[in-house]
């Protein structure tokens, strides 16, 4: 067919709205358009007989050798590369490339035609978007600390347990980038009672790490102001209720407990809001969950009720409170968790008689284990009267 | 501690004649082991091909990454010893393309004990010039390359990485591997580029102490004859062939003489 335009390819060449070259295949150019001319500022002749790479910046050839030419030779093209090129004034002009590649016979390459984009414009706009995306990856580092930090915060830095017993605890972080809302302390009331919790604060990030600080300062308090561990939990439950008042409700579940050193042994009196019952791994091999299923949890239910129960450690007893994400660890594809079927029991009792840090060293091998089922984290605290050696 | 998976973290392919002597092709930076198709196809009736990605390019496992252990040429060295010492092969002939030639002096002269041979392809010791040395760049021009290569990756999209396997058993190269071939997660490909464009091995050369073939490319930017010669002039028992062809790939500009070249070599002519 004849468009009667023939004549024009000349016109349709030189003038393309984008800068074009043809090199041969060691790179020289044999071929240029006035536009291409007009973006490098090179006269025709010039431009005739040199590598097309050596218009490149320096750091531009490097990549081209290493990515652009291996790319433009297995597949025949390239799109949308970005490099800088140097005009004749010695400018750098960013330009987008797009090129292909003729073929002869034996499949090697016969001629390169490249074309050349003006990429000024695209490029500042593009320099913007790489810095927002440093800076994003700053803060997220910045914001990781501060997560880092106020979970520290909200942990404390040392157990004060009563001479004879034995305490550790263990604090699996699941994220980096968030706090959440376990708590655990020890620590002494008066001269012969030892105040102990161990909370979960249901949610996560900002106001958890609020809720958990107010829970925290409150247990402690009300620990000193009254001997009754029910009583402690009803003051708590009051202050959660009070300043949740005008927000959503924040509510948690905790053991509180009281600890009393008796007879080569301990005495401890506990109540709980709705937690998960502390296992007793008895010095006699046997493991069980004490008599605490139940309560309520604190914060959120009008006239809160909470279960109250008494165990008493003897030499080589230990008794480990901890929090439901260790029991809610999934352990398949599915829907299958860690505690499904006992585990917990049977991996208590697996593991007794005990000492209270060699139950959290076997704790902290489990989350291991686990891996990435523990979505969640994970206190633990174990409690422990060791042998005390015959005098 | 976990074991780790060498064929996986490296996505090892083997391909070839399991008689014939073993070649390890070790790619270099900027692309992945599917640079060497075109040789591999010409050396498997012959010999037992071993190729594999490097951490941080191609297909190897993105949670080997870390940003210490690849920060310098020896993590890639240790992982290439790793991999004899896992695959037990002996008696090998490591054939390391531009940077990798670098990481397989360092394995050799650390414990060249499963090493039989080496062939440095388009190898430079040292990119940035130094007193009496040109090795071609000046410091700026590396800065320059670790700006080019932040541009580019603006296309870069975990997305478009999905996984290749058995690439080389098809003789021409896939629709999805054009998407991928030469694409590298921007965080490790900058450490990277300064691990192979910061390095100074000139010292390590001396210690090479297998036969040696360099064999480098008429017209090569990144590592020109200059280099090439001076890295064979410094390696006891070597010898230097020059390619005729452009560019720094000859696996792609110049197939058949690359495969003459390694194959010619490991059989002793």
């Amino acid at each position: 067919m004849t468009t009667g335009l023939g004549a024009d390819a000349e016109d349709f060449f030189e003038s393309a709205p984008c800068g074009y070259l043809v090199a041969i295949p060691d790179r020289r150019i044999i071929k240029v358009n006035a536009a291409l001319e007009e973006l490098l500022g090179y006269q025709r002749k010039e431009l005739i007989g040199k590598p097309f790479t050596d218009l490149f910046t320096v750091g531009g050839r490097i990549h081209y050798e290493t990515h652009f030419d291996p790319l433009l030779r297995m597949h025949g093209q390239l799109a949308g590369i970005t490099v800088d090129l140097v005009t004749a004034a010695g400018q750098r002009l960013p330009v987008f490339l797009a090129a292909n590649a003729k073929f002869d016979g034996a499949g090697g390459q016969a001629l390169l035609r490249i074309t050349v984009l003006d990429a000024r414009g695209r490029r500042s706009y593009e320099r913007e978007l790489l810095e927002e995306r440093q800076r994003a990856e700053q803060e997220r580092a910045r914001a990781q600390t501060l997560a880092s930090t106020l979970q520290r915060s909200l942990l404390p830095p040392s157990l004060y347990p009563p001479e004879g017993l034995e305490a550790a605890a263990h604090y699996h972080a699941a994220s980096t980038d968030d706090v959440s809302g376990d708590f655990y302390d020890l620590f002494p009331l008066t001269h012969d009672r030892w105040g102990f919790f161990l909370g979960d604060v249901c949610g996560k990030g900002a106001t958890a790490a609020t809720v958990t600080s107010l829970t925290r300062y409150a247990l402690r308090s009300a620990a000193v102001f009254d001997e009754d561990p029910i009583a402690v939990l009803h003051n708590v439950d009051h202050v959660l209720k009070q300043s949740a008042a005008d927000d959503s409700p924040q509510f948690c579940t905790v053991i509180f407990g009281v600890i009393t050193p008796h007879d080569c042994g301990f005495n401890l009196h506990l109540a709980s809001g709705g937690h998960p019952p502390p296992l007793v791994l008895s010095a006699g091999g046997e493991a069980h969950y004490a008599d605490s299923v139940g309560g309520q949890p604190l914060g959120i239910v009008p006239n809160a009720t909470f279960v109250a129960t008494r165990i008493r450690l003897g030499e080589g007893d230990t008794l480990m409170l901890y929090s439901d994400d260790l029991t809610e660890a999934r352990t398949g594809t599915g829907t299958e968790r860690f505690d499904d079927d006992g585990a917990l029991l049977r991996f208590a009792a697996d593991h007794c008689p005990t000492a209270a840090s060699t139950i959290i060293d076997e704790i902290r091998a489990l989350l291991d284990d686990l891996g990435g089922g523990v979505e969640d984290d994970v206190a633990v605290l174990a409690l422990g009267a060791p042998y005390t050696p015959d005098p | 501690m976990a074991v780790v998976d060498v064929r996986t973290r490296n996505n090892v392919h083997i391909a070839g004649s399991d008689t014939g002597p073993t070649i390890v092709l070790a790619h270099g930076f900027g692309c992945d082991q599917n640079l060497w198709h075109r040789v591999t196809a010409q050396l498997t009736p012959n010999f037992n091909v071993v190729l594999f990605d490097h951490v941080g390019s191609g297909e190897s496992d993105p949670s080997a990454w870390d940003d210490q252990r690849y920060s310098t040429l020896d993590g890639y060295a240790q992982d290439i010893m790793e991999l004899l010492q896992d695959l037990d092969l002996h008696e090998v002939t490591f054939v390391g393309h531009s940077v990798a030639a670098m990481m397989g002096v360092l394995a050799v002269t650390t414990d060249a004990s499963r090493f039989a041979k080496l062939v440095l392809l388009a190898p430079s010791p040292r990119y940035v010039g130094d007193e009496g040395y040109r090795g071609g760049f000046s410091r700026a021009d590396i800065d320059e390359l670790l700006d080019s290569l932040e541009s580019n990756y603006l296309g870069w999209s975990r997305a478009m990485a999905p996984v290749i396997a058995g690439v080389f058993d098809r003789p021409e190269l896939t629709e999805e591997l054009a998407e991928t071939f030469c694409r590298a997660d921007p965080a490790c490909a900058r450490v990277f580029a300064r691990a192979t464009f910061l390095a100074d091995n000139r010292a390590d050369l001396a210690n090479v102490s297998i036969p040696t073939l360099v064999i480098d490319c008429a017209q090569d930017a990144i590592a020109p004859r200059e280099v090439g010669a001076y890295v064979q002039q410094h390696i006891p028992r070597s010898e230097l062939v020059t390619l005729e062809t452009i560019g720094h790939c000859p696996q792609l500009s110049a197939p058949d003489a690359t495969a003459q070249a390694i194959a010619a070599f490991v059989l002793g002519r």
